[in-house]
């Protein structure tokens, strides 16, 4: 499968990279690959599926497999690493060679993953990464001598500097492999002798497997259930061979759980010893432990991520701020463009609302999502990202996560989207999946203009305790409430739902290094890009939904406005008229009059002209008046017209037949529209109320929407919103999905819509209820 | 004594699990009878521990660091 030929087709050869987290081989993947990769999902699982090309006289599809530990499939990840480089994917055949890369400063433990390949027979290199780091330890390894104990060719390296990974390449090139090393460290002869029946067992049970590959899977399926269960209807004969192992081994009381990693490490251990050298007291305090002194300090350490965590949504928030509004102009100005251009103008409103709102609104992300996998970066890569979780821990555990989602839930404060991205590092899918449902719940920065709004409008003014404003505790609160209900959240999926085996926390804390600001920017990239791309394509979708619901079905414009825009269009020209009767001119030329004209201008600009006859002046300052008039009539009109045409939309038909269902919890119809609009982002709620209310085109902060919404009565005379009702739909704002970016972010990490609709359904079940019993409790108490 | 039992700054062999069921995850990380340790630090918050062994540092709870006899060395 691997020799280049004469005719035209060259065979592809396959490289298959592996190794332990933290070892530098995203960077040697990237550096072999450059930006030919392609990154999509292994079938029916979450697990990235990461391929790209070495182009040259021999190419080279380099497959990134996950990070891992040990190929013992224990977790997803492992699981798929091992089905792998076994050859046992849909539309995979086995790699033509693995490489194994190795941080040089930690050889034992890294050396157990090689020790694992070596058992699958397949060809092997070592990449010796990190060798910098190593020699800084004080260490000197010899080369030669661990490539002659392993068996394979060892090459040394600095991936990040781009150093030895010529040799790798030339390597990698050669017409003829390295030959496949050999297994050599040792089980118990306990287990050994034993193993070796089972083997041949599953030889005559199964001859399509090949005769390399059985040592493996019988250890395997000896010492892993999920493994052995695999077997249990293909090959029953086998399954109850293993079965029968270990229930004699158990009698005779071996250890057979531990016999692998035992044997591995009995061979590890003295080679290890063997090929290198300490030139270094191994008690010294090295620089990283010096640093963790004060990072991870029992008081200082706290304290510091706190400072550094308020630090980083400080600057996301000043930051990202002139770029998102750089953005929105960006596509305010687009839309201007396309409504002046593009004709019917059905098909104009269909682009500026419909598609250019709807990528607007994934688009104005982008400045948060950057800043915010920029610092996540910089604390992956310092190694510092490690030690929040391990100062965190212990608080997560209560809720059932671990010092790994701290990251990502805070992020969310920013936006969710990030947050849930971020919740990649996590090993455990569990603790992943759960912080994923439980992130859209801590308020993030879309909720602040619906949170500015209904309390400046609703709440009190005033000073608690002379220093809190009312009005700040209120927001204050509504933060509060999100985050208390996201733990409580985590702790019911965590012992409801997902119950099973805690997840144990053991976390490799790497040595701190250097950011590499290249590393750094090209992930915060290529994350970003991830986000736009694929949430895109649904956000995509669902605005050109929402545009059609809020649009249609036309009605016939509303009489009564009809015959007001008549009546003001008639009062301009009768005033024209008039002008046109005081200076002897037919009513058709009083507009091109020049006198007229320039009195006119003269007037707009506040400056009395100089030699202007006083009848022209006069009707000047009548003509301008009248036009400043119909102007703002007609804008009214306009707005009035708008919000006439919402009412009888589909949006607002399901606002009014959504009227009954929210009643209870204090919302109108108006109030349900505009919630219904707000699924698409949550900000949306202020336009669409806007737009209700006739107001026009307005943010938060208008005075105009606040004042129509004080002033807004029911048929009966009572206020539509009142505090409690502005409370209670501010608490419905803080627990309810009112996303799409969210759910399609969500479908991608966990690569299905179940997971998204749960999350929807159990957050808007949430916010129901709190408003429900907010509302109907306020009432009982008499406070609304 | 256990593994919680060690003082910040020790140095200790692993003498067993006490245990049926050792975590595997960390028994492939190289926690095994005969691994010297050494102590690091506790977290600020009381849990989890760091230790010092083959060469890295790794973070273990202290419901698993219960399961770990050890000998002071």
């Amino acid at each position: 499968m691997a020799y280049p030929s004469d005719d035209v087709s060259v065979e592809v050869r396959t490289v298959a990279l592996l190794g332990n987290p933290n070892v530098g081989k995203t960077t040697l993947f990237n550096l072999l690959t450059g930006l030919r990769q392609k990154v999509g999902n292994y079938p029916g699982v979450t697990v990235e599926r990461k391929v790209g090309r070495l182009v040259g006289d021999v190419p080279l599809d380099i497959v990134d497999l996950p990070g891992t530990y040990s190929l013992s499939p224990k977790s997803l990840d492992e699981r798929i690493a091992y089905d792998v480089l076994m050859g046992r994917i849909e539309g995979d055949a086995a790699p033509d060679v693995v490489v194994c890369v190795v941080d040089a400063s930690n050889l034992e433990r890294n050396l157990y993953l090689v020790s694992q390949v070596i058992d699958l027979g397949l060809p092997l290199i070592v990449a010796l990464n990190m060798t910098d780091a190593a020699k800084e330890a004080g260490l000197e390894i010899d080369i030669a001598r661990l490539s002659k104990r392993l068996g394979a060719p060892v090459v040394p390296m600095v991936a990040s500097r781009n150093e030895g990974v010529g040799r790798l390449k030339y390597l990698l090139r050669q017409t003829s492999l390295p030959q496949p090393p050999k297994r050599q460290w040792t089980l118990m002869s306990a287990v050994e002798e034993p193993l070796q029946s089972l083997m041949d067992t599953l030889g005559e049970e199964v001859p399509a497997l090949p005769a390399y590959q059985r040592f493996i899977e019988c250890l395997h399926c000896l010492t892993n259930d999920t493994m052995l269960t695999y077997w249990a209807e293909r090959s029953p004969a086998f399954y109850e061979a293993v079965q029968g192992l270990r229930r004699s081994l158990s009698e005779q009381k071996t250890p057979y759980q531990q016999a692998e990693v035992i044997g591995r490490y009995g061979w590890i251990s003295p080679l290890v010893n063997e090929v290198v050298t300490r030139k270094q007291d191994p008690s010294t305090r090295s620089v990283s432990d010096r640093i963790d002194a004060v990072l991870t300090h029992r008081i200082a350490g706290p304290i510091l991520f706190g400072v550094l965590l308020l630090l980083i949504f400080q600057s996301v928030f000043t930051w990202a701020t002139p770029a998102m509004d750089l953005i929105e102009a960006g596509v305010v100005g687009l839309g201007d463009l396309t409504r002046a251009v593009v004709r019917p103008s059905w098909v104009a409103d269909l682009m500026v609302d419909g598609i250019i709102a709807g990528v607007g609104n994934v688009v104005i992300f982008l400045p948060q999502i950057l800043l915010l996998f920029f610092f996540l970066g910089l604390m992956e890569d310092t190694g510092y990202m490690a030690r929040s979780a391990f100062i965190m821990d212990r608080l997560m555990s209560k809720v059932g996560l671990s010092g790994g989602s701290v990251v990502p839930l805070l992020s969310s404060f920013a936006c969710a989207i990030p947050g849930i991205m971020a919740a990649r590092t996590l090993a455990n899918p569990r603790d992943r999946l759960i912080t994923i449902m439980v992130a859209p719940l801590m308020s993030c920065s879309a909720r602040l203009p619906v949170y500015t709004l209904f309390i400046a409008a609703f709440l009190p003014t005033g000073t608690v305790l002379g220093i809190f404003t009312f009005q700040g505790l209120a927001m204050f609160s509504m933060y509060l409430l999100g985050t208390a209900m996201a733990f409580v959240a985590a702790f019911v999926l965590k012992r409801i739902v997902f119950k099973g085996s805690s997840s144990f926390f053991a976390m490799e804390l790497p040595p701190y290094r250097m950011p590499r600001l290249r590393q750094v920017a090209w992930r915060m990239v290529d994350r970003s890009k991830a986000f736009v791309v694929r949430a895109g394509k649904i956000i995509f979708g669902l605005s050109i939904v929402l545009w059609i619901l809020a649009r249609y079905p036309t009605s016939d414009p509303d009489l009564t406005l009809m015959a007001q825009r008549v009546a003001a269009e008639a009062a301009y020209q009768t005033t024209v008229t008039e002008v046109a009767g005081t200076l002897d001119l037919p009513a058709s030329a009083v507009a091109a009059y020049p006198p007229l004209v320039a009195a006119r201008t003269a007037y707009a600009h506040g400056e009395a002209p100089a030699d202007v006859e006083p009848d022209v002046w006069v009707a000047a300052r009548l003509l301008y008046d009248a036009e400043a008039t119909l102007t703002e009539d007609l804008h009214r009109l306009d707005a009035a017209e708008a919000g006439y045409q919402i009412e009888h939309s589909f949006i607002g038909r399901l606002g009014h037949l959504l009227e009954p269902v929210m009643r209870p919890l204090g919302f109108d119809w108006k109030i349900s529209a505009g919630i219904v609009s707000a699924f698409a982002a949550r900000e949306v709620i202020i336009s669409a109320l806007a737009t209700i209310y006739s107001v026009g085109d307005v943010d938060e902060d208008s005075p105009l929407l606040r004042d129509k919404l004080k002033a807004d009565r029911y048929p009966n005379g009572d206020p539509v919103y009142t505090p409690l009702v502005a409370v209670s739909l501010l608490v419905f704002f803080v627990l309810a999905l009112q996303c799409m970016s969210t759910l399609a972010i969500a479908r991608r990490e966990t690569n299905s819509w179940r997971w998204p609709a749960v999350m929807w359904l159990y957050m808007t079940g949430l916010a129901y209820l709190f408003s429900l019993v907010i509302y109907q409790g306020g009432q009982a108490l008499g406070w609304g | 004594m256990t593994l919680n039992d060690l003082n910040v700054g020790e140095r200790a062999s692993i003498v067993r699990w006490d245990t049926n069921a050792p975590p595997v995850r960390l028994l492939e990380m190289g926690v095994l009878p005969g691994t010297i340790i050494e102590m690091v630090r506790i977290a600020p918050l009381g849990d989890p521990i760091a230790i010092k062994i083959r060469g890295y540092q790794l973070s273990v709870r202290k419901t698993e660091a219960a399961l770990l006899v050890v000998e002071p060395c």
